[in-house]
C-alpha cells in the first residue's frame, strides 16, 4: 500500500499544527461557532448528540497492521473502545472529547492516518474497490489512480469551498464494487482501442435527497488528462453550483439543471485552458505511485489445498463461513476473506479495540500486514492463503467476527442513526437489530440468499437505502419515527433506485414487514432467482398487497 | 485606511472599496477622486470615464467573474473579490482565472469575510492582499495571523502560488526507498 514520504508526512504534520492552533483559538473564543465550523468539519469533526463525532480517513478503505493497532489505542485511550466503519470506508468515533481531538490527530499522523476532508463542502475520501488487486475481474487496479487524485485533492485551494459536499470514487474491475453511479465522479478505468489506459466519467449521480445516478460526461479521458479534466469539472461546479439552498446544492442539481449536454459543453470549454497543462500526469509519477501497489510476495501454490476441503466436508459452519465470507483471489492458492462486521446484536459496521488488534494480528499473520474496510462495512484480508483458511476461521469465530452472513440478509448496511447522529430523523441501528433477530436461522438466511437491506436514520442517506434491494429510511412524522421501505434499488454495474411501495411504518412493524416481503419473495421466486431479479420480474404490486393487506389503518399517514 | 496584510506584512491600505447602498443605482455610484475600488456594474457603466483615471479599480462580487471584464484587466491598478461569506468559495475561482487565464499581474485582493483559517488558500490561489473585515481581528492577531499564509509549506497540487504540481516540482522517492 501507499506509504507517506517526507513531502506527504510534512503536510500532515502541517495539519495537525494547524487544527491544534484552530482549536487553541476555539477554545479561547477567538474562532466563532460559525467560524470554526468549516474548520472542524474539515477535520472530520462534527458537534453530535452525545459528543462530537469525530471521522478518520482511511484512502480507498486500506488499512495496515498497525493503523488498526493504533485506532484500537486510540479508541481505548480517548473513546470507549470501539470504532465504526462507514460506507465510505472511513472510520469514526463517537464519544471522544472536542478537546482531545488535536492529540488524536497527531497521534494519528504518527501512523500516517488522518482526518482531512472527511466532511465539510470539499473533496472528500476516494472511495474504490475493497478487492482491488486481488480480484479475478479486475482490468486496471484502480489503487494508484486513486492515491494520484487523493493527492491532487488534499487541501486543494480553490475547492475547499464548495456549493456542497464531493465525493469521488474510482472502479478498474468488469463489476464496479465502488457504487461509481451514485457518486459526484464516478471513474471507471478502461482500455481504448489502442490498448491505453483512460477513464470513462460519470457526473451529477448521488444519493441524499434526490437520489440520481450519474450520467456519463466522457467516454474516454486518457489517463494524462484526468487531473485537469476533474479541475474543470470542479470549476464549473464551484462557480456555477448552487449556494442558495444547501438542498440543491451538489453537482447532480446543476448537472440536472443544465442537462447533461450543455454542462458537458461547459466543461470541455473550461478543460480546453487546462488541458496539457501542468496538470497532465507523467509517466514517472504513475509509475512511482503504481509502486506501491505492486502484488505482495507471493508463493506459487498449488490451486486446492487437501486440508481445506477436508474441513469444508468435515464442518458444516467452516463450509458455511467458506460459502458466504471467502472469496477467489486472482492467484493460485490464495483467497480473499471477508471478516464480519454484521453479529446480530452488534451495531453495523462496530468493532472494538479488542477485535481491532486480533484483526491487525491476523493481518500481520496471514495477509501481508494489510487489511480494507468495504463500503458495506465489513473487514477484508485480502490475501489469504487457502491452507491457512481454517486456522484464521477459528481465530474469527472465537472473536465474533466470523458470521457466516456476508450478502445475507443479516449483513444490513446502516448509518449511525438517531442514536448518534445529530441529522438523525429516527433510529435506525434498533431496526437493523430486530430484523437481525427475526431472521436468526442461518439455513433460511441461506434459502433466502444474495439481498442487499440498507438502513438510513434520515435523507442523507448515509446508510445509502436507495441502493438497497429493501431500503428502509427513517422518518420524522411529528416527533415519533416511522419506516419508508423501498424495494427494487441495486449497486453495481445494474445500479437502480428502489421504490417507495407505499406509506411509512411503526418501528415496531419493521421485523414484520421484512418478513412478509421475504415470504413473498420465497412465494414468487423461480428455482435459484435471487431476490432482486423477483422483484424486477413481477414488480412492487405482490410485495405491497401482501404488505398492506392487514395495514389498512396506516396508509391514512401521509407519506414523507 | 484599512489594515490588509500585503504580501505578507501589514500595511495600511488607502484603496477606498466602493459599495452600492440600498436602493442606490451602481451606475449613479458617486466615485470621489482618489484611489478607489467600484463594483464591476459601475466599472461597466461608465467605462469610459473610469478607465481614463489611473486611481481607479474594480471589484467582483462572489457571483461575478472575469469574463465581463477582459480587455480591461491588464490596465486595472487593483482588483479585489468580496467574500460575501467565508464559506462561498466562488473567490477562490475568481482570483485562479485573473491570474492563470486573464494575465493579471497587478494587486489582488480578498476583502469581505476572510478569516486567517483561509489565507493559506486564498494565498494560494493568487490574492496578494488579504483585507479581513475592519473589526474583525485585533492587531496582535493580526499580526499572529500572518503566520497561517505558510500553514501548507509545500502543497500537493499547482496553483497560482506553486505553477507546477508537486510531481513537476520535486522529485520524490518512491516505493522502493
Amino acid at each position: 500500500m501507499y506509504r507517506y514520504d517526507a513531502y506527504d508526512q510534512k503536510l500532515v504534520d502541517e495539519r495537525v499544527a494547524q487544527f491544534r492552533d484552530q482549536m487553541r483559538r476555539h477554545l479561547a473564543g477567538e474562532l466563532s461557532d460559525d467560524e470554526f465550523r468549516p474548520v472542524r468539519l474539515q477535520n472530520g469533526l462534527y458537534i453530535q448528540r452525545h459528543a462530537p463525532m469525530y471521522r478518520i480517513s482511511i484512502p480507498y478503505g486500506h488499512l495496515a497492521s498497525r493503523q488498526l493497532r493504533k485506532l484500537a489505542h486510540l479508541a481505548r485511550t480517548y473513546d470507549k473502545s470501539y470504532l465504526h466503519f462507514t460506507t465510505r470506508q472511513n472510520v469514526q468515533f463517537n464519544w471522544a472529547p472536542l478537546e482531545v481531538i488535536p492529540e488524536i490527530c497527531a497521534e494519528l499522523a504518527t501512523v500516517q492516518l488522518h482526518s482531512i476532508q472527511t466532511s465539510g463542502n470539499c473533496i472528500r475520501n476516494f472511495t474504490s474497490d475493497p478487492f482491488a488487486g486481488v480480484a479475478g475481474d479486475e482490468l486496471i487496479d484502480p489503487r494508484p489512480w486513486a492515491e494520484i487524485l487523493r493527492q491532487w485533492a488534499t487541501f486543494h485551494p480553490e475547492f475547499a469551498y464548495l456549493p456542497r459536499k464531493f465525493k469521488i470514487a474510482v472502479n478498474g474491475a468488469k463489476e464496479d464494487r465502488a457504487v461509481i453511479q451514485v457518486h459526484d465522479i464516478g471513474l471507471d478505468l478502461k482500455k481504448n482501442e489502442a490498448g491505453e489506459i483512460g477513464f470513462r466519467v460519470l457526473v451529477g449521480g448521488g444519493l441524499g435527497r434526490t437520489p440520481i445516478i450519474g450520467r456519463e460526461i466522457e467516454s474516454f479521458i486518457p489517463w494524462q488528462h484526468i487531473i485537469s479534466y476533474c479541475e474543470a469539472i470542479l470549476r464549473v461546479y464551484n462557480r456555477y453550483g448552487r449556494r442558495d439552498n444547501s438542498f440543491k446544492a451538489r453537482i447532480k442539481i446543476l448537472v440536472s439543471a443544465l442537462g447533461i449536454d450543455e454542462f458537458r459543453w461547459q466543461v470541455r470549454e473550461e478543460w480546453a485552458h487546462l488541458k496539457d497543462g501542468p496538470n497532465t500526469l507523467t509517466v514517472e509519477e504513475v509509475h512511482r505511485v503504481a509502486d506501491f501497489f505492486e502484488d505482495p510476495a507471493y508463493e506459487d501454490l498449488p490451486a486446492d489445498d487437501a486440508g481445506y476441503h477436508h474441513h469444508i466436508a468435515e464442518n458444516l459452519a467452516f463450509a458455511a463461513w467458506v460459502k458466504r465470507n471467502v472469496r477467489a483471489h486472482k492467484k493460485q492458492g490464495y483467497a480473499s476473506v471477508v471478516l464480519s462486521l454484521k453479529k446480530p446484536g452488534v451495531a453495523p459496521g462496530d468493532i472494538t479495540s479488542e477485535q481491532l488488534d486480533l484483526v491487525a494480528d491476523w493481518a500481520d499473520r496471514f495477509s501481508f500486514g494489510e487489511a480494507r474496510v468495504t463500503h458495506e462495512q465489513n473487514l477484508v484480508l485480502a490475501d489469504v492463503k487457502k491452507s491457512e483458511l481454517y486456522t484464521l476461521w477459528q481465530l474469527a469465530r472465537k472473536a465474533g467476527l466470523a458470521t457466516p452472513n456476508i450478502g445475507l440478509l443479516t449483513d444490513i448496511i446502516c448509518c449511525p442513526g438517531g442514536d448518534f447522529c445529530s441529522l438523525a430523523n429516527a433510529k435506525s441501528i434498533p431496526i437493523a437489530a430486530a430484523i437481525q433477530e427475526r431472521f436468526d436461522d442461518l439455513d433460511y438466511l441461506h434459502d433466502i440468499g444474495d439481498i442487499e437491506i440498507n438502513i438510513s436514520g434520515c435523507m442523507n442517506a448515509c446508510g445509502h437505502h436507495h441502493v438497497g434491494h429493501i431500503g428502509i429510511l427513517g422518518v420524522d412524522k411529528n416527533g415519533e419515527e416511522w419506516y419508508q421501505v423501498t424495494l427494487g434499488g441495486s449497486q453495481g454495474n445494474s445500479t437502480s433506485l428502489g421504490k417507495v411501495i407505499g406509506p411509512s411504518f411503526a418501528r415496531a412493524e419493521m421485523p414484520d414487514v421484512i418478513a412478509e416481503i421475504i415470504e413473498t419473495y420465497v412465494a414468487e421466486r423461480h428455482d435459484d432467482e435471487l431476490f432482486i431479479d423477483t422483484v424486477r420480474r413481477i414488480g412492487l404490486e405482490p410485495f405491497k398487497a401482501r404488505v398492506y393487506a392487514e395495514r389498512q389503518p396506516h396508509k391514512k399517514v401521509a407519506n414523507v | 485606511m484599512s489594515k490588509v496584510i500585503q504580501n505578507g506584512r501589514i500595511v495600511t491600505s488607502d484603496w477606498q472599496i466602493l459599495t452600492v447602498a440600498e436602493g442606490e443605482e451602481a451606475e449613479a455610484l458617486s466615485v470621489p477622486a482618489g484611489r478607489v475600488i467600484v463594483p464591476l456594474a459601475t466599472w461597466l457603466a461608465r467605462r469610459e470615464e473610469l478607465a481614463a483615471r489611473a486611481d481607479v479599480g474594480v471589484w467582483f462580487a462572489s457571483s461575478e467573474g472575469p469574463e465581463a471584464l477582459e480587455a480591461d484587466i491588464a490596465r486595472l491598478p487593483v482588483i479585489a473579490v468580496n467574500f460575501p461569506k467565508f464559506v462561498d468559495g466562488r473567490g477562490y475561482s475568481t482570483a485562479v482565472l485573473l491570474r492563470t487565464r486573464y494575465g493579471y499581474t497587478g494587486q489582488l485582493i480578498a476583502f469581505g469575510e476572510v478569516l486567517r483559517d483561509q489565507f493559506n488558500y486564498l494565498a494560494r490561489c493568487g490574492f496578494d492582499t488579504l483585507q479581513p473585515r475592519e473589526d474583525r481581528y485585533t492587531d496582535a492577531q493580526l499580526d499572529a495571523a500572518i503566520a497561517s499564509i505558510g500553514d501548507y509549506s509545500e502543497p500537493y497540487q499547482a496553483s497560482v502560488l506553486h505553477p507546477q504540481p508537486m510531481f513537476r516540482r520535486i522529485a520524490r522517492a518512491g516505493a522502493k526507498a
